[in-house]
């Protein structure tokens, strides 16, 4: 039992929760993180891209020894149709440079790496342990948790709930609601090892650059849907994720579609020959900025995938976490330094320093996106991406047809299958959506 | 031209994977019912590792030892109290190798 009383508990060793402990650790706070897997990371499921701005912010020479795969220098959007694919490459030498940008990552091993650093900052990370209820005193106040282990409360002056996505414990204590099947997505995945020559080769990489592929189309059998293909060093994540509402509605099993993706006349020569060693589901917050939950309460905060900060947009999701799990932090290390205590008032600075930047910044930015997708996916991830694959093969295509009328060809499709209305509608949805 | 179908098999997928299963405390327990709900159905072909499955009394059952936590029974089913969800015990559960 541990009789002492800390300055921070954080619940969860992720991104955000890894994020928090280090900086208030750093900054010389008595920390105790708790995390609930074997290792940090055990618990942890990400496709997984890192973007180094976020995390130079609070390990500054992270690339000294951080467990990095391939630094991005080449992104593929596609719109896939049952035996297509079309969409924009962009690839450029600029991405080669001494501090890239966006590396690929495999969680399990960069959370391990983290931890470590969290650990040599000063905090206690203690393992196996999971939390099972905040404790609140007379007023109500959260001052501290406990845990399955033997003995009783761990008392702390605030509590950062880094708990992830399903955010269990403050769901529970009433802190925020239950997330709702239509704002978060099903995500499965597998690794996919390969020799590292073979990944360079499929994806014209050489040392240590990578490549991504992101794909909406029927892959997603017109539920609201991303498949992702990410190179790791000698591994492609290979995997897929939809909505929950759109996955109840029509029965489908997630690892039906991952296969049906991996079987892609597209996808299917890219993993050729590899050997499937895991297969991991996560959940994947999507409400955006109208699904974000109180921040902050007397004695805790909120951060990360357990307060929905997530860009489904832009799928970015640890940035936002590791910057909101740091921000937390310098608040309670702010509040701290005067000596005031871990009050709702005094915790709102979370929420203000965490409103004018990027994270809500972008999430508010795109605050329609997601009721939009919600209530149209069926066409924008199968009715459209039919009409761009058809477009683009009668547009290739030679077989003696005037062009003029492949041309009134292409347009009846497009207005046969969305009306003149339902096009303008849907373009002028889109455009407010995105604005 | 259609994709060409091939049979799913979970368990081949999750035979990949390490876990460290607590035995007799399993962490998802499904109420007792007479017939399920649209939500509780769809959990057998939902759930990411096949744990629920129709009994031949038209009732579904689960078996979490290949659970990866990933909550989606939580989010389609506590509310309405189908089922009960807790984390398994410290340590105990998936262990992602690669996550």
């Amino acid at each position: 039992m541990i009789e002492e009383k800390f300055d921070a508990i954080v619940i969860g060793a992720g991104m955000s929760g890894n994020a928090a402990a280090y900086t208030m650790a750093s900054h010389g706070l008595k920390v105790l993180q708790l995390e609930r897997g074997e290792y940090p990371g055990s618990k942890n499921v990400q496709g997984a891209i890192m973007y180094a701005n976020m995390l130079e912010k609070i390990i500054p020479d992270f690339r000294d020894d951080a467990p990095l795969e391939r630094h991005l220098i080449e992104q593929r959007l596609w719109v896939m149709d049952d035996t297509s694919h079309t969409g924009i490459h962009y690839r450029s030498d600029d991405f080669n440079e001494a501090k890239p940008n966006r590396y690929t990552i495999i969680r399990a091993q960069f959370d391990k790496w983290f931890s470590r650093k969290v650990r040599e900052a000063g905090a206690t990370v203690l393992c196996e342990t999971t939390v099972t209820e905040l404790v609140r005193d007379a007023k109500g106040k959260v001052v501290g948790v406990r845990t399955d282990r033997a003995g009783g409360a761990i008392f702390a002056d605030v509590v950062v709930l880094a708990e992830g996505v399903s955010g269990l414990l403050g769901t529970r204590a009433g802190l925020r609601k239950m997330l709702k099947p239509e704002a978060v997505a099903l995500a499965v995945k597998e690794m996919h090892f390969l020799p590292e020559e073979v990944v360079e080769q499929r994806f014209g990489l050489k040392g240590d650059e990578g490549c991504v592929i992101e794909a909406v189309g029927t892959t997603s059998r017109g539920m609201a849907g991303l498949g992702f293909l990410y190179t790791n060093k000698e591994s492609i994540s290979l995997g897929i994720g939809c909505l929950v509402s759109d996955f109840a509605a029509v029965m489908e099993s997630p690892y039906v579609l991952l296969d049906a993706l991996k079987n892609h006349p597209s996808i299917r020569p890219l993993i050729a020959g590899s050997e499937v060693k895991e297969y991991a589901a996560h959940l994947i917050p999507e409400g955006g900025y109208k699904a974000i939950p109180q921040l902050f309460g007397d004695g805790w905060v909120v951060v990360g995938d357990a307060a929905q900060l997530n860009n489904a947009v832009h799928r970015e999701g640890s940035n936002l976490a590791m910057t909101s799990g740091r921000i937390a932090a310098e608040a309670i290390v702010k509040v701290k330094s005067r000596n005031g205590p871990m009050t709702k008032r005094n915790l709102a600075l979370y929420k203000a320093m965490l409103d004018k930047s990027f994270v809500v910044k972008d999430l508010r930015k795109y605050k329609d996106m997601p009721a939009l997708l919600h209530t149209n996916s069926c066409n924008f991830f199968t009715t459209y991406p039919r009409l761009m694959s058809q477009a683009a093969q009668n547009f290739m295509r030679v077989d003696g047809t005037p062009k003029i009328e492949k041309e009134k060809a292409t347009t009846a499709a497009f207005i046969k299958a969305r009306s003149r209305w339902g096009l303008v509608s849907d373009a002028v949805r889109l455009a407010f959506a995105w604005r | 031209m259609t994709i060409a179908v091939t049979k799913s098999r979970v368990e081949d997928k999750l035979y990949q994977n390490r876990y460290l299963v607590d035995p007799g405390r399993p962490h998802i327990k499904v109420r007792p019912h007479e017939r399920p709900s649209a939500n509780l159905l769809a959990l057998t072909h939902v759930c990411p590792a096949k744990c629920y499955e129709l009994n031949d009394k038209g009732q579904v059952e689960i078996t979490p030892d290949g659970c990866m936590e990933c909550g989606t029974c939580r989010i389609l089913c506590e509310t309405s109290g189908e089922i009960a969800w807790d984390y398994p015990r410290g340590g105990f559960g998936v262990l992602f190798k690669f996550g």
